[in-house]
C-alpha cells in the first residue's frame, strides 16, 4: 500500500504533483513526497507519535502513529505512507486508539518504566503518550527483564531498562553525527540498543561524546549524569538547524 | 635475481604474520572478491564463522575496517542472524530440533531436562568446553520427532533421559 515516491527524482522539470485527500473528513492537499503525519501536523490534526523526530530519517518502529484508510483492512503507520488521491484517512477512530493503547501498554510491559524513581519522570514522552491517550493500567503481564545500568561513559549513562527501542539514538548518532556509534543487536524481544561491539559505552572508541542520542532519547533510557528524579529535561533545538546544515536531508543510516 | 630476492623477504613477512593467517586467508579473499565493499558484511561474516567456528572480536574489528562499516552495525548483523555464534564452540555439538513435529514430541521437556541437568541453555556451551547446545528450527526429519544431531549424527525419537546419556558419554 504505501509507496515512496521519495525515490523518484524530482526535479524544476519534472516537479512533485500536488494531490488532494481526506483526513478526518476534512479535505486536504499535499505534495506527493509528504507523509499523512507531516500532511495531518500541518493541518493541526494531532497523530501521536513516539519514533518519529523532525529533523530525522523515518523508522516506522513505533506504530503509535497508525490510521485508518478506506478500503485498506490493515492499520497503517502515517509516518512512512504516503497519501495518494482521493484517499479517505481516519486518525481517531475507536480501533485507532485502541491499538494505540495496546502498543503503550505492550511497551510498559517490555522493560522496567518505573516512572517515580526515573531521571526523566514528568519530562518524558513514553509518559506523556499515556496521560494523552488515557492508559491508566495495564492488562498485560510485566516480564520484568533484568538490564543492566551502563554508567561507564564520563558524562553520561544508559539505563537499558527505560528504552523502548524508538531507534532515535542510532538515526541521529548516524545521519547528524555521522558516528554510527550506536546499533542494534539481537531480534525480537531480546534487541538491545548497543555501542560499537556490545561493549561498555565509556569502552567505545568511535563515540566521539557529543551526546545528541541522550537529548534525542524520549524517555530516560540516556541521561546526562549528576541528574536525579525529575531533573532530566531533554533540549532538542539544535536538531533541524544541524540537519540543515548539514545537508543530508535525504540520506539515511540503512544505506 | 630481484625476483629472487623478492620472495624470501615476501615469506620472511608473512611469517611475521599471526599464526591465525591462515585462517585469515578465506576471510580476505571473501572481502576481495566483493572489492571491499559494505554489502559484502554477510557473506564475510559467513566465512569468518566457517574458518573460525565463531565470530571473534579481533576478527569482527578487521572485517568493519576494511568493509568501511560501523563497528556496531557488524555486531548488529551478527547478533540478528542465527548462523552466526559470538563464543567458540565446544568440542562436541548437540543439535535439539525446535521445529512443530518435534516441539510436540517432547523436545521442550527435553531441553528443559539438559539446562537443569547439564545447566546449559540453548547456544551455551558446558564451562569445560566440551558440550555447546544449539536448538535448530526443524531439522526435516519430522517422522523421527523429537530429533536432534549429536556431532553431525542425527538421532530420532529421543527421550530425555538418551540425550543426557549421550552427552554424559562426552563429558
Amino acid at each position: 500500500m504505501s509507496h515512496h515516491p521519495k525515490g523518484k527524482l524530482r526535479t524544476d522539470l519534472n516537479p512533485s504533483r500536488l494531490l488532494t485527500f481526506k483526513i478526518d473528513d476534512r479535505d486536504v492537499s499535499a505534495r506527493e513526497d509528504e507523509s499523512i503525519l507531516e500532511v495531518a501536523r500541518q493541518n493541526g490534526i494531532a497523530i501521536p507519535t513516539l519514533c518519529h523526530l523532525d529533523g530525522l530519517s523515518e523508522r516506522g518502529a513505533c506504530r503509535l502513529c497508525i490510521v485508518e484508510v478506506r478500503g485498506v483492512a490493515k492499520l497503517l503507520p502515517s509516518c512512512v505512507t504516503f497519501p495518494r488521491q482521493d484517499m479517505e484517512v481516519i486518525t481517531n477512530s475507536e480501533r485507532v486508539v485502541n491499538y494505540r493503547k495496546k502498543i503503550l501498554e505492550l511497551l510498559f510491559t517490555e522493560r522496567n518504566h518505573v516512572c517515580s524513581v526515573c531521571v526523566s519522570n514528568g519530562h518524558c514522552e513514553l509518559q506523556n503518550l499515556s496521560v494523552e491517550l488515557g492508559v491508566t493500567h495495564v492488562r498485560y503481564n510485566y516480564l520484568y527483564p533484568e538490564h543492566a545500568v551502563d554508567a561507564s561513559h564520563s558524562r553520561f549513562s544508559v539505563d537499558h531498562n527505560r528504552c523502548v527501542l524508538c531507534l532515535r539514538c542510532v538515526r541521529v548518532c548516524d545521519e547528524i553525527e555521522g558516528a554510527h556509534t550506536w546499533d542494534i543487536m539481537g531480534r525480537g524481544i531480546t534487541s538491545k540498543v548497543i555501542t560499537d561491539l556490545n561493549q561498555p559505552w565509556g569502552t567505545a572508541e568511535t563515540c566521539t561524546g557529543c551526546g545528541k542520542c541522550v537529548q534525542v532519547c524520549p524517555t530516560g533510557a540516556l541521561s546526562e549524569k549528576g541528574k536525579s528524579v525529575a531533573e532530566m529535561i531533554k533540549r532538542r533545538q539544535f536538531l533541524p538547524y544541524l540537519q540543515m546544515m548539514r545537508g543530508r536531508q535525504e540520506e539515511s543510516w540503512q544505506k | 635475481m630481484k625476483e629472487e630476492s623478492a620472495t624470501p623477504e615476501r615469506k620472511s613477512a608473512s611469517a611475521k604474520q599471526p599464526p591465525e593467517d591462515h585462517r585469515l586467508r578465506m576471510v580476505n579473499r571473501t572481502m576481495q572478491l566483493y572489492r571491499n565493499q559494505s554489502h559484502a558484511l554477510i557473506e564475510t561474516l559467513h566465512a569468518v564463522q566457517e574458518s573460525f567456528g565463531y565470530l571473534e572480536e579481533g576478527v569482527l574489528k578487521h572485517v568493519a575496517g576494511t568493509l568501511r562499516v560501523p563497528l556496531s552495525r557488524v555486531y548488529a548483523v551478527a547478533t540478528f542472524y542465527h548462523s552466526f555464534t559470538l563464543k567458540p564452540p565446544g568440542e562436541h555439538t548437540c543439535v535439539i530440533c525446535m521445529g512443530t513435529a518435534c516441539y510436540i514430541g517432547g523436545s521442550g521437556a527435553i531441553l528443559g531436562d539438559i539446562k537443569e541437568k547439564v545447566g546449559i541453555g540453548s547456544g551455551e556451551t558446558t564451562p569445560d568446553g566440551k558440550v555447546s547446545l544449539l536448538v535448530a528450527r526443524c531439522l526435516g526429519s519430522c517422522g523421527l520427532a523429537p530429533a536432534g544431531v549429536f556431532d553431525g549424527e542425527v538421532a530420532g525419537k529421543l527421550s530425555p533421559d538418551n540425550v543426557i546419556d549421550k552427552i554424559g558419554r562426552w563429558r
